[in-house]
């Protein structure tokens, strides 16, 4: 009993971070209909960002937070602006094949810098710190961080989109982007202010999955698949949802890894065609649009 | 009197270019030497990949980056076939094809309940539960693969020579079958509808398109299509592993920077693309990573400036086509050329 509790806690904590997965995907879509195929290797790259960071300065991985997220968010700034904002249009192909490139080059560049060897971020005696809950019971320090950063993320993203000027703004572009540059909102600048901001997520998600386990170059695609599979879990549009289905995610899959160890990816897949074949517009769907 | 006519100048030297190319390209054993085939039947099986995927994408509008679920379920169909049911493997692969085409209309209804760009992930989705299961498989060499048996190798042909030249053949007609059964379709009413949805949706709707079933009926010919292409790459590398059946790279990733090299939605596109493609890869290949890095630039630079791709370029300038596939009205009383008074 007490090891299916902690396989479920287990699954849920890692659901925090395929939320943060989730939630940057999410943001872009919900204002300017992009779906950015190189959004795993992003994540990835966030997460060598950091080991520069943290081998050059000497710093802890979750200090090094404090100079990926602003380098992240400048590369976002500067993706959008410099090229991600030319194709966006009626069409869907330019931005789906452009940023399927993107993630070519992203994935090969990161070959060609740091080999295929895998890599792994050392955040020191914290990451083997666990409290008890109950008898039979721990939970892991640092996994607990993470969900409880993945919460305050979500929430944060939740707090901006309906309390900020900025989110009024992605709003508006969002429900009707010529009306939006009628009342004087430079849409390019809104769009690459969304980019930004989901590559600040992206980065705090790259940091914690290179402190959690071992990354390599080509592990962004499977990032990208997981944050995709929550946000459809969780209903398009709703940022909460993308908590639920990150957890969703996280906790098939680690029932699925507790049945046999190949069935961990497999599980989480099958849940989400499932729910795609009962539920295709997700569990919690904001409105259709 | 007024017909459709399909052929141009350009389209007709166009067919007899390629019939003659054909006549060519089928007698290649009797000079090539054993790289020479196998390079071309590798060109070959990338021609009726791209066409096909083309075909999805440019056509259809279904951008799918996950068709190598079906390249990967022709190549383990094969394997499974000539090893467990004692079928000759190019049975197997024409078998492959309609087998592929079942497992893709439940597969359909799921994922065409995505729209757009997420479509496109939902795709690849299925490719990786396909690789998953796959890996699975313990009789079929389980996560690190199988060889197939050399018995079946020794059987399929009297001699290495003969079976060499049997899957060249193969080869060759996989991309001409493929190639025809789209000009065929291209030709048809169906045809006429999937370049009005290419070139606007929403207008080919509103005049009486059924756009989804039309969708519905390219997702599955190409299922088709691409299944049994995968068999043959698969009969060619004699080793199949859900790693190389389902790489995202070798039938996606290389398959869009052809059909958007060469141009996308023309069916003269992945053939130049495929050219190029080659080229570039027997020229640049050495350089490994950073090679696949600049097609990823290239594929960016030809989206942004040159979107119609090189095909595209040259139809624009020049009016060319090198197969019948436009429609041009015809006024048979009015004398098409002549002097005038």
């Amino acid at each position: 009993m007490t090891e299916w509790i902690n396989v479920i806690l287990q699954g849920v904590l890692t659901g925090g971070l395929y939320a943060m997965f989730a939630a940057g995907l999410a943001l872009i879509f919900g204002v300017m209909r992009l779906v950015n195929i190189a959004h795993g290797d992003l994540i990835v790259l966030a997460a060598y960002v950091a080991l520069l960071v943290t081998d050059s300065m000497g710093i802890g991985p979750l200090t090094s937070l404090i100079i990926v997220v602003p380098v992240m968010m400048l590369i976002g700034y500067g993706l959008q602006r410099g090229l991600l904002n030319f194709t966006l249009g009626p069409d869907i192909l330019p931005p789906l094949l452009v940023t399927f490139g993107l993630s070519i080059i992203i994935q090969n560049g990161l070959l060609e810098l740091f080999t295929a060897d895998s890599r792994k971020l050392q955040a020191g005696a914290i990451e083997i710190e666990t409290f008890r809950l109950m008898s039979g019971v721990w939970i892991g320090i640092l996994p607990l961080i993470q969900f409880v950063v993945a919460v305050a993320v979500i929430w944060g993203l939740q707090l901006l989109f309906y309390r900020t000027a900025l989110g009024r703004a992605f709003r508006a572009t969002s429900d009707d982007q010529p009306v939006a540059q009628l009342m004087g909102l430079d849409t390019r600048h809104v769009f690459a202010m969304a980019m930004a901001l989901s590559l600040a997520v992206i980065a705090i998600a790259g940091v914690f999955l290179a402190v959690r386990a071992n990354f390599d170059p080509a592990i962004g695609p499977a990032r990208l698949i997981f944050g995709f599979e929550a946000v459809i879990i969780g209903g398009l549009g709703s940022m909460w949802g993308t908590l639920a289905g990150g957890i969703i995610l996280g906790v098939s899959q680690a029932i699925g890894a507790q049945i046999d160890p190949g069935w961990q990816l497999l599980a989480g897949h099958i849940v989400f065609l499932v729910i795609l074949a009962v539920r295709p517009e997700g569990l919690f769907p904001k409105v259709s649009g | 009197m007024t017909q459709v006519e399909h052929a141009t100048a350009s389209s007709r030297i166009g067919v007899v270019l390629i019939g003659v190319a054909l006549i060519v390209l089928a007698m290649t054993p009797l000079w090539g030497d054993r790289h020479t085939l196998h390079l071309l039947a590798e060109i070959f099986t990338y021609i009726a990949l791209a066409s096909l995927w083309n075909l999805l994408a440019g056509y259809a509008g279904l951008v799918s980056v996950g068709q190598q679920a079906y390249v990967g379920l022709g190549g383990y169909l094969l394997f499974a076939l000539a090893m467990f049911g004692g079928v000759h493997p190019i049975a197997a692969i024409l078998i492959a094809g309609p087998v592929a085409a079942l497992v893709s209309i439940p597969v359909a209804a799921l994922i065409f309940r995505l729209r757009g760009a997420y479509f496109a992930i939902g795709t690849w989705v299925v490719a990786e539960v396909f690789r998953l299961i796959a890996s699975q498989i313990a009789v079929l060499g389980g996560g690190s693969g199988i060889s197939l048996p050399a018995h079946i190798i020794i059987n399929m042909a009297p001699s290495r020579q003969w079976r060499e030249f049997e899957i060249y053949w193969l080869a060759l007609a996989l991309a001409v079958i493929v190639l025809g059964a789209i000009v065929v379709l291209l030709r048809s009413r169906h045809g006429l509808a999937l370049t009005a949805i290419r070139d606007n949706e929403q207008a080919a709707q509103s005049n009486g398109i059924d756009v989804t079933r039309i969708k519905l009926i390219v997702y599955v010919l190409t299922a088709f299509g691409t299944a049994m292409v995968g068999g043959l790459i698969f009969l060619m590398k004699l080793r199949i592993s859900p790693d190389t059946a389902f790489s995202v790279n070798d039938w996606t990733a290389f398959v869009i920077f052809i059909t958007v090299i060469g141009g996308i939605g023309r069916i003269e596109g992945p053939i130049i693309g495929t050219v190029i493609f080659f080229f570039l890869r027997q020229t640049l290949a050495d350089l490994g990573s950073l090679y696949l890095l600049m097609m990823g630039m290239v594929a960016i630079v030809v989206m942004l400036f040159a979107p119609q791709g090189l095909w595209g370029v040259i139809a624009e300038r020049l009016g060319w086509q090198a197969l019948p596939l436009q429609r041009r009205l015809v006024v048979a009383d009015e004398p098409e050329t002549g002097t005038k008074p």
